[in-house]
């Protein structure tokens, strides 16, 4: 506990002209610690969890480092692939989260954006043209925004707390999904539980030839890019941001209608979740299952970690994409189940919320002294 | 003779039954001013211990095994939220998510990867005499396993508990105002952790009732929400046991409807329809139930006067 030297204002710093190294420092070097601090956590909390649970360590990290990082191929097609959706998905919970609003439903939103498309792709019949295959996205797009939009009317109309309806909507859309593969949009032949694959026209393209890398990446980083533009840049990124911080101190200000910024946050947060389920159909599995790898959920743990920032998602989301690659290789070649990857994200959020309030009570401390 | 509605009314107390455990404790927790959206983890923990427990010790061994790992589970999420001032949404969230994973990962090491064919030995419903020959409802109520006679003693008990104890409303006064708890001699955060720790054992027990009282087994994600729903109850029941019983009923009949149509014949009728059913179920109560000025006026603050 320091003292407040006499004669030092304490309220505020002096205002110093800006140097390039102080720019550095707050702009690159800062982050790079703080990307390493977050590596070296994960790996950390990762060795523990494999020694505690009894299993081979090295040989597990080993597997885990090739199935993620090994070859030119598990960088694109298992660590890159799984990022795409974890990057809009993480983009989805960070837009609510910076309003306000608790959605846990983006893993719902992401299955209602993976069954319209799928179903606007049944529509368009067995040789569409490839000129239509923003239609099938924004189907997707629309559906998830739509899921989203229940949560948020019930919501605005009826006070009712968002983070259990999204969940409840996340459970309602799987077992439509159920019903959809089973019924509508089963394929002919009536045995799987599965749509049928999309005509090759609707595809989205590869991007890098011998690899399952699809241009949906390009319009992740897109997103993301435009999202951090938008929420930092704009009047309408600063509305968000009040109504989140302080949404009565947004409302008695006047300028604000909080009413409508919280919904259009939730709808452009159900759309990325949508698009992103339009991404997984047209991008990688091509046919509509009622199983997810539940990236709806680690979008949760994505965006925390980013701290909200748009750009900061797409670098969690390539951490996770890689804990999920690398997990699957785990469990293929060293036996330990998937499950402990969860874990991992589980014990980093945690972490994220325990150092904010530890800084938060120091500062508070410090801030007192 | 046993109609299909005997059946029903049966199934839909035996479903309600786990609801009603974690959904009361949930009542305790909300009510000294904590949400704890954490309550599926705890949920599934209890059921996986209770899994591993009662296969290797037996069965009341594993109900309180169930209770212990979901006294562990909620301790973390008491350390969070009552001693750091977390976000309670937040650490809810991750507390669910760590037991999701763990559980799986667990399950996975002690039972290989496949983990089919697991049965557990299970507690039977227990005919009390006379009372189970009322008809209709006779055999719902009093044919039942003994957890769920447990609760005819505890709503009441609690309502008891509630309104003519001294540490019953010290509870309710730190759920609704922290400094009027404070000046009048309680200590919030040692109240909010037993009220958020008593909620946690009793989401151990619903998992435990889970497998030891219904399905004989644990599968990864069996919990499948229904945290999520006793949440909801809550808010159905206005933070009242008695209100909260009658709201896990519902919501144990809405589960049990797959079953009444099954042995009606009605098979044409997508079976998805009815397992969504609990879920659009709590949506339309919430709907219903929010909004109106029951909830403890503290709930989920982060703010709290040091006491």
């Amino acid at each position: 506990m320091n003292a407040p030297v006499k004669g030092v204002p304490v309220g505020r710093a002096p205002v110093e002209p800006v140097s390039v190294q102080r720019v550095i420092v707050r702009r690159v070097a800062a982050p790079l610690v703080r990307i390493v601090a977050l590596l070296a956590v994960t790996l950390a909390v990762l060795v523990t969890l494999l020694l505690a649970s009894g299993f081979d360590a090295s040989l597990a990290l080993q597997a885990m480092v090739r199935g993620a990082f090994g070859s030119w191929y598990a960088i694109t097609s298992a660590t890159l692939v799984r990022a795409v959706p974890l990057a809009l998905t993480g983009l989805a919970v960070a837009i609510a989260f910076r309003a306000g609003l608790l959605n846990i439903g983006a893993e719902g939103q992401l299955l209602a954006g993976a069954a319209a498309s799928t179903a606007m792709a049944s529509v368009l019949g067995t040789s569409p043209s490839a000129m239509l295959v923003p239609v099938v996205l924004l189907a997707g797009v629309v559906s998830g925004a739509c899921w989203a939009g229940i949560a948020s009317w019930l919501r605005q109309r009826f006070g009712v707390l968002e983070v259990i309806s999204t969940i409840m909507l996340n459970f309602v859309a799987l077992y439509v999904v159920g019903w959809l593969v089973r019924g509508p949009l089963q394929e002919p032949s009536g045995f799987y539980p599965q749509s049928m694959p999309l005509p090759r026209s609707l595809q989205l393209p590869a991007l890098l030839d011998g690899t399952r890398l699809h241009v949906g990446v390009l319009l992740s980083v897109g997103l993301a890019a435009a999202a951090w533009w938008w929420l930092r840049s704009t009047a309408g990124g600063f509305r968000l941001r009040a109504v989140g911080m302080n949404a009565s101190a947004a409302a008695v200000s006047g300028r604000v209608d909080v009413a409508r910024v919280s919904m259009y946050a939730f709808l452009a947060s159900g759309a990325m979740a949508g698009l992103a389920g339009a991404v997984e159909i047209t991008g990688v599995t091509y046919s509509l299952y009622d199983h997810s790898p539940g990236y709806g959920y680690t979008a949760i743990a994505v965006a925390l970690l980013a701290r909200l920032n748009p750009l900061g998602v797409l670098g969690t989301a390539v951490l996770f994409g890689a804990l999920q690659a690398g997990g699957n290789a785990m469990q293929r070649d060293a036996g330990v189940p998937v499950a402990l990857v969860h874990v991992v994200e589980a014990v980093l959020i945690l972490l994220v919320i325990a150092g904010d309030r530890w800084r938060g009570v120091s500062g508070k401390r410090a801030a007192a002294a | 003779m046993i109609t299909p509605l005997d059946d029903f009314l049966a199934a839909a107390v035996r479903t309600a039954t786990p609801l009603a455990l974690a959904a009361l404790g949930e009542c305790v927790t909300e009510r000294g001013g904590v949400i704890n959206i954490g309550l599926e983890g705890a949920i599934i923990c209890g059921a996986l211990s209770a899994t591993i427990v009662a296969g290797s010790v037996g069965v009341t061994a594993g109900f309180a095994a169930g209770a212990m790992a979901g006294l562990l589970i909620t301790l973390l999420f008491a350390i969070f939220t009552v001693y750091l001032r977390a976000d309670q949404i937040i650490t809810g969230t991750a507390i669910t998510l760590l037991s999701l994973g763990l559980t799986g990962l667990i399950y996975k090491s002690f039972y290989g990867v496949t983990g089919v064919g697991l049965t557990i030995p299970t507690i039977g419903a227990v005919e009390i005499p006379l009372l189970s020959r009322i008809p209709l409802i006779g055999r719902a109520l009093f044919s039942q396993p003994v957890i769920t006679y447990a609760l005819y003693v505890l709503v009441p008990l609690m309502a008891w508990w509630f309104t003519r104890t001294h540490s019953g409303l010290a509870l309710r006064a730190v759920g609704e105002s922290p400094d009027a708890a404070v000046a009048a001699g309680v200590r919030p955060r040692r109240v909010q952790a037993l009220a958020v720790l008593f909620g946690g054992v009793m989401a151990g027990l619903a998992g435990s009732t889970l497998v030891l009282a219904q399905s004989g087994t644990f599968v990864e994600n069996m919990s499948a929400g229904k945290g999520f729903i006793a949440i909801a109850i809550v808010v159905l029941g206005r933070w009242t046991p008695f209100g909260v019983a009658g709201a896990a009923l519902l919501f144990g009949g809405a589960s049990a409807l797959q079953y009444l149509f099954q042995s009606l014949g009605w098979n044409d009728v997508p079976y998805q329809l009815f397992l969504a059913l609990p879920y659009v179920l709590t949506l339309v109560v919430l709907a219903r139930a929010s909004g109106r000025a029951a909830a403890p006026a503290a709930l989920a603050r982060r703010e709290l006067t040091l006491g």
